[in-house]
C-alpha cells in the first residue's frame, strides 16, 4: 500500500511536471526555440502571483486571473520584443541570449525579493485529502493540479489542430516564407505562441508557488524537470510529455522513497536509461 | 612550390606582442604584489576554460552549458588524488586530465543522441549529475565540501612564497599549454576541417569530413583540458563542495558572457573577453547580484547586435590578426618576384 | 496592352551584390494573363518574388491597385489581395489539403472562391481532402497549391512554374482550368518553361533574358524566331 501511495503521490507531480514541459514543447515545436530561461520564466510568475496576493489578498489560486493575462502579455512582448530577433539558422543566438536572460531574471528576482524562502498559502484545499481506497490517500492539491494540467494539454491539442489559430502555429512552423504569403505576419504568431506558452507558465507557476518553498534560484530545475519529461515522453507530442512528465514523477517519488538524496538522481538516471535506449523517446512525432 | 602562409602584417605584431608580454608575465614574481598574483593566475584560468569552451561551441559548433561537470570533476580528482592517492598536485592535475577524457567518452556517446539546445540543456543534466553524485560521496565531505588537508599544501614547497610563485607558474603554464594546443590544433588539418564544419556543416560532411568523429575528438580534448583546468582552480582555492564545484554561474555563466562579449569563433576573442570581465568584476562586483544583470544584459546586447564580439568587430573594421592563423595560397610564381 | 492592376516600372533587384534584375518593366490589367519565359536564372522567379514582397526592388516601383508596394512586407502584400503559388508547390506538410487549402484563406478577403467552389474546380482534392498534403502526387500537389492561393481571394495571381516536375497531361488539366479562374477578372501571371503552354494561355508574353526584358508583345503577335532569339539572346 505504501508503495502505492508513493507512486500514486508522483504520478500526481507528474502533472505539474508536464505542466513545466508543455510550454517549453509548444515553442520547440511553433519556432524551434529552446527557451532556457523558461524554469526562471515559471519562479517569475511564482514571485507576480505573490505580488497579486499580497495586492489584492486574495487566495493564490484566485489569483491566475491576474496572473496568467500578465504573464501571457510579458510573453509576447518578450518574444516580439527581444526572441524574434534571434531566429534563423544559428542556433547560437537564441541559446545565449535565453540563456543571459536567465541570469538576469534570477538576479532580478534576487534584488527584488531576497534569497529568502517563499511560499504561499491556499487556504484548507492544501491539506484536504480524500480517501480513495483502504489506506490510500490523494490529496486534494495534488489532484486538482493534475487535472489542470491534462486540461491544459488537452486544450493546446484542440488549439493546435482544430483551430485557425492552430493552424497558423503549424504552417509557420512548417515553412515561415509560405505562411507569410498567405497573409500571416509571422512576427505576430510567434508572439502569440510565447504568449500562450507564458499562460501556461503562469498557471504552473502558480502552483508551484503554493505547494512548495520557492526562491529566485530554484529556475533552473525546473527547466531540467520539464527537459527531461519532453525528452522522455518524445519531441511533438503533447500527450507524450504528460507520459514523460508521470514517469519522471513517479521514478523521483521511489527513488525519494529509497532514500531522500536520491530523489533527483532517480529522476535523471531515468532519463538518462530512456536517451541510451530510445533516444527518440516513448512516444515521439518528429525528429528533433 | 606553391605554399599556404598563415602569418599577416598585423599577426606578426601581434605575436611579437604575445612574446614579450609572455617574458613580463613570467617574470611577473619579481614586480608583482601578492594580490596582483593571485588576480592574474584567476585571469589565466578563466582565459583557459573560455578558450576551451570557445573551441568546442564556436569552432566544433557543440554548445554546452554544461562544462561545470568537468571543472568540478577535476577538482574533486585532485582532492582525491592528493589526499588518498598521495599524488603530487602537479601530477594530480595531468591525471586530472587523462580522467576527465575518459569520464567524457561514454558521456558524449549518450548526449550526442541530442541535438541543438536539447544538447545544450542535457549537458547540463550531466553536470547536475556529477553535482548530486559528489554529495553522496562522504569521503569527500559530503553536501558541505572539504578542505585541503594542510599537509599537502606545505609538501608543495618550503615556503608560503613560494607556493605562491609556484602557483602562479603553473596557472600560467596551464594557460599557455591549452593555447598553444589549440592554436596547434587549429592550424593543422583537422583545424581546417573544424573551420569547414563552424561555416557549413552540410558541405564539411559531403567534402568527406567525418563531422561526428571530429566533434567528439574535441569534446573528449576539451573534456581534458577543462577537468585540468578545474584540478588547478581548487588546488587555488585550497576548499571544494558540490555547489562550488559545479557552479553554474562560475564555470559557465561567467565563461560564456566572457566569449561572447570578447568574441565567439576567435582565439583572441576569450583573451579579450577575459580582460574586459575583470576590468568589469573590478570596478562592479560591490553590485553583487546587479554585477550579474548587467553582465547578462551587456551579453544579449552583444549577441544580439555584434555577434562576432568585441574582437570580431576590430577584425572587421581593421582586419587585424593578433595570431598567424589565417591561410593564405602563395603561388609559386609570385615568390619568385618577391 | 492595358495597365491599371500592376505596374512595375524599371526594377533592379540584387541578392547581395549580384544584380538579378535589370530595370524590369512589365504591366497588366484585370483579367489578363501574362506569361513570363526565360532560360534557368534569367531571373523569372526573382521577378516573381519582388512583386509578392519577399524581396524588394533597390530601384524602380512596383505599384498595385494604385498603390506602391516595392517596399510592402510580403504578409501586407498578400492581405492585398496577391497571391503566390511559390515553385515547387510548397505546400505545409503538418497540414491536411484541407487545412492548406483553409489558411490560404486565412487573410478572410471577400471574394467568390470558397472551399467548394474550390473542390469544383479540382474534384480530386476533395476526395483527399483529409489527407495529409505531401501524401499527394505532383499533379495534386499543384493543384492543391493553386487553389490554397484562390482561397485568398486574391485579384492577381502569380504563378511559378507550375508545370515543373509534372507529367504533360496534367499540366493541360490544370491549364484547362485557367479560363475558369480568371472569369470573375482576376488577372494571372505565369512563370513558365513550358513555352508552348505559356504562349497558348496567355494575351501577353515578356521574354526574360539574364534579368532584362528582351522582348514583350501580345502572344499571338510574336513568331517561333522572334521568341527564341530573345529566349536565348542570339
Amino acid at each position: 500500500m505504501l508503495w502505492l501511495n508513493v507512486i500514486l503521490q508522483g504520478v500526481l507531480t507528474g502533472g505539474l511536471y508536464a505542466m513545466f514541459a508543455a510550454g517549453l514543447s509548444l515553442i520547440f515545436g511553433v519556432m524551434r526555440l529552446v527557451n532556457i530561461a523558461h524554469g526562471d520564466l515559471i519562479v517569475l510568475a511564482a514571485y507576480v502571483t505573490l505580488m497579486a496576493t499580497t495586492a489584492f489578498g486574495i487566495n493564490p489560486l484566485l489569483s491566475l486571473i491576474v496572473v496568467v493575462p500578465a504573464m501571457a502579455l510579458i510573453g509576447y512582448a518578450l518574444q516580439r520584443g527581444l526572441l524574434n530577433r534571434t531566429l534563423g539558422d544559428d542556433l547560437l543566438p537564441p541559446l545565449l541570449v535565453t540563456f543571459g536572460l536567465s541570469i538576469i531574471i534570477q538576479n532580478g528576482l534576487l534584488e527584488l525579493f531576497t534569497a529568502d524562502s517563499r511560499k504561499l498559502q491556499a487556504g484548507t484545499i492544501e491539506v484536504a485529502t480524500f480517501q480513495v481506497t483502504q489506506g490510500l490517500w490523494i490529496g486534494l492539491l495534488p489532484l486538482l493540479q493534475f487535472v489542470i494540467a491534462v486540461a491544459v494539454i488537452a486544450g493546446l491539442q484542440l488549439l493546435f489542430y482544430r483551430t485557425a489559430l492552430g493552424r497558423a502555429f503549424r504552417a509557420a512552423s512548417d515553412d515561415q516564407t509560405v505562411a507569410r504569403l498567405m497573409g500571416l505576419d509571422t512576427r505576430h504568431v510567434f508572439a502569440l505562441a510565447m504568449a500562450l506558452s507564458l499562460a501556461i507558465v503562469a498557471i504552473a507557476g502558480v502552483f508551484l508557488a503554493v505547494r512548495a518553498n520557492f526562491d529566485p534560484t530554484i529556475g533552473p530545475a525546473r527547466l531540467i524537470f520539464g527537459f527531461e519529461a519532453v525528452i522522455i515522453g518524445g519531441l511533438g507530442s503533447l500527450w507524450g510529455t504528460l507520459a514523460g512528465g508521470v514517469i519522471l514523477g513517479v521514478s523521483q517519488a521511489i527513488g525519494a522513497q529509497i532514500d531522500p538524496g536520491w530523489q533527483l538522481l532517480a529522476g535523471h538516471i531515468v532519463f538518462l536509461v530512456i536517451l541510451a535506449l530510445r533516444p527518440q523517446g516513448l512516444f515521439p512525432k518528429v525528429s528533433g | 612550390m606553391s605554399r599556404v602562409a598563415h602569418a599577416t602584417p598585423s599577426s606578426r605584431v601581434g605575436v611579437t606582442l604575445i612574446a614579450l608580454a609572455a617574458i613580463a608575465l613570467a617574470a611577473a614574481p619579481a614586480w608583482a604584489d601578492r594580490l596582483t598574483l593571485r588576480l592574474l593566475a584567476e585571469m589565466f584560468t578563466f582565459v583557459a576554460l573560455a578558450s576551451l569552451w570557445n573551441l568546442l561551441s564556436g569552432y566544433a559548433g557543440l554548445v554546452s552549458v554544461g562544462q561545470q561537470a568537468y571543472v568540478g570533476l577535476g577538482g574533486y580528482l585532485l582532492f582525491a588524488l592528493a589526499m588518498f592517492g598521495s599524488l603530487h598536485p602537479i601530477l594530480a592535475i595531468a591525471v586530472a586530465g587523462v580522467v576527465s577524457a575518459l569520464v567524457a567518452v561514454p558521456l558524449a556517446a549518450l548526449i550526442f543522441r541530442l541535438r541543438g539546445a536539447y544538447f545544450a540543456i542535457g549537458t547540463w543534466v550531466m553536470a547536475e549529475v556529477f553535482r548530486l553524485l559528489a554529495s553522496q560521496v562522504s569521503a569527500l565531505g559530503g553536501g558541505s565540501g572539504i578542505s585541503l588537508p594542510a599537509s599537502i599544501i606545505l609538501a608543495m614547497a618550503p615556503s608560503r612564497t613560494m607556493r605562491e610563485f609556484e602557483i602562479y607558474w603553473l596557472s600560467l603554464g596551464l594557460m599557455a599549454l591549452v593555447l598553444a594546443a589549440i592554436v596547434l590544433l587549429l592550424r593543422s588539418r583537422h583545424g581546417l576541417a573544424l573551420t569547414a564544419v563552424r561555416d557549413n556543416e552540410l558541405a564539411a560532411q559531403s567534402n568527406g569530413i567525418d563531422v561526428w568523429r571530429l566533434k567528439f575528438a574535441v569534446y573528449v580534448l576539451t573534456a581534458a583540458g577543462t577537468g585540468m583546468v578545474g584540478a588547478l582552480i581548487f588546488l587555488m582555492k585550497l576548499r571544494i563542495s558540490p555547489d562550488t564545484a559545479f557552479s553554474v554561474n562560475d564555470w559557465t555563466a561567467f565563461v560564456i558572457f566572457i566569449t561572447v562579449i570578447g568574441g565567439i569563433g576567435r582565439v583572441e576573442g576569450p583573451i579579450v573577453g577575459t580582460m574586459i570581465f575583470f576590468i568589469m568584476r573590478q570596478t562592479l562586483s560591490d553590485l553583487g547580484s546587479v554585477y550579474l544583470l548587467i553582465l547578462g544584459a551587456v551579453a544579449i546586447a552583444v549577441m544580439l547586435w555584434a555577434p562576432k564580439g568585441l574582437w570580431g568587430l576590430v577584425v572587421e573594421r581593421f582586419g587585424w590578426q593578433a595570431l598567424p592563423l589565417q591561410r593564405r595560397l602563395v603561388l609559386a610564381d609570385s615568390e619568385e618576384k618577391a | 496592352m492595358s495597365d491599371g492592376l500592376l505596374d512595375v516600372r524599371g526594377i533592379d533587384a540584387f541578392y547581395g551584390d549580384f544584380q538579378a534584375l535589370f530595370g524590369v518593366t512589365l504591366a497588366l490589367g484585370a483579367g489578363q494573363v501574362v506569361a513570363v519565359i526565360g532560360a534557368n536564372g534569367a531571373g523569372k522567379s526573382t521577378l516573381l518574388k519582388c512583386i509578392a514582397g519577399l524581396m524588394h526592388p533597390r530601384a524602380g516601383a512596383i505599384a498595385f491597385a494604385g498603390g506602391d508596394i516595392g517596399h510592402t512586407p510580403a504578409f501586407e502584400v498578400a492581405r492585398r489581395g496577391i497571391s503566390l503559388v511559390p515553385e515547387g508547390r510548397r505546400l505545409f506538410p503538418s497540414l491536411s489539403v484541407e487545412e492548406n487549402l483553409m489558411i490560404g484563406g486565412q487573410s478572410k478577403r471577400p471574394g467568390p472562391w470558397t472551399l467548394a467552389r474550390v473542390y469544383a474546380l479540382f474534384p480530386v482534392l476533395a476526395e483527399r481532402r483529409h489527407m495529409p498534403a505531401t501524401a499527394l502526387s505532383g499533379g495534386q500537389q499543384q493543384m492543391a497549391a493553386i487553389g490554397r492561393a484562390l482561397m485568398a481571394n486574391p485579384r492577381l495571381l502569380l504563378c511559378d512554374e507550375i508545370s515543373l516536375g509534372l507529367a504533360p497531361i496534367v499540366v493541360r488539366d490544370i491549364y484547362a482550368q485557367l479560363p475558369d479562374i480568371v472569369r470573375e477578372g482576376l488577372a494571372v501571371v505565369i512563370v513558365e518553361q513550358d513555352i508552348v503552354q505559356a504562349l497558348r494561355a496567355a494575351n501577353h508574353v515578356y521574354c526574360l533574358q539574364e534579368g532584362r526584358v528582351a522582348l514583350a508583345g501580345a502572344a499571338a503577335s510574336l513568331t517561333r524566331e522572334a521568341i527564341g532569339a530573345a529566349y536565348f539572346g542570339v
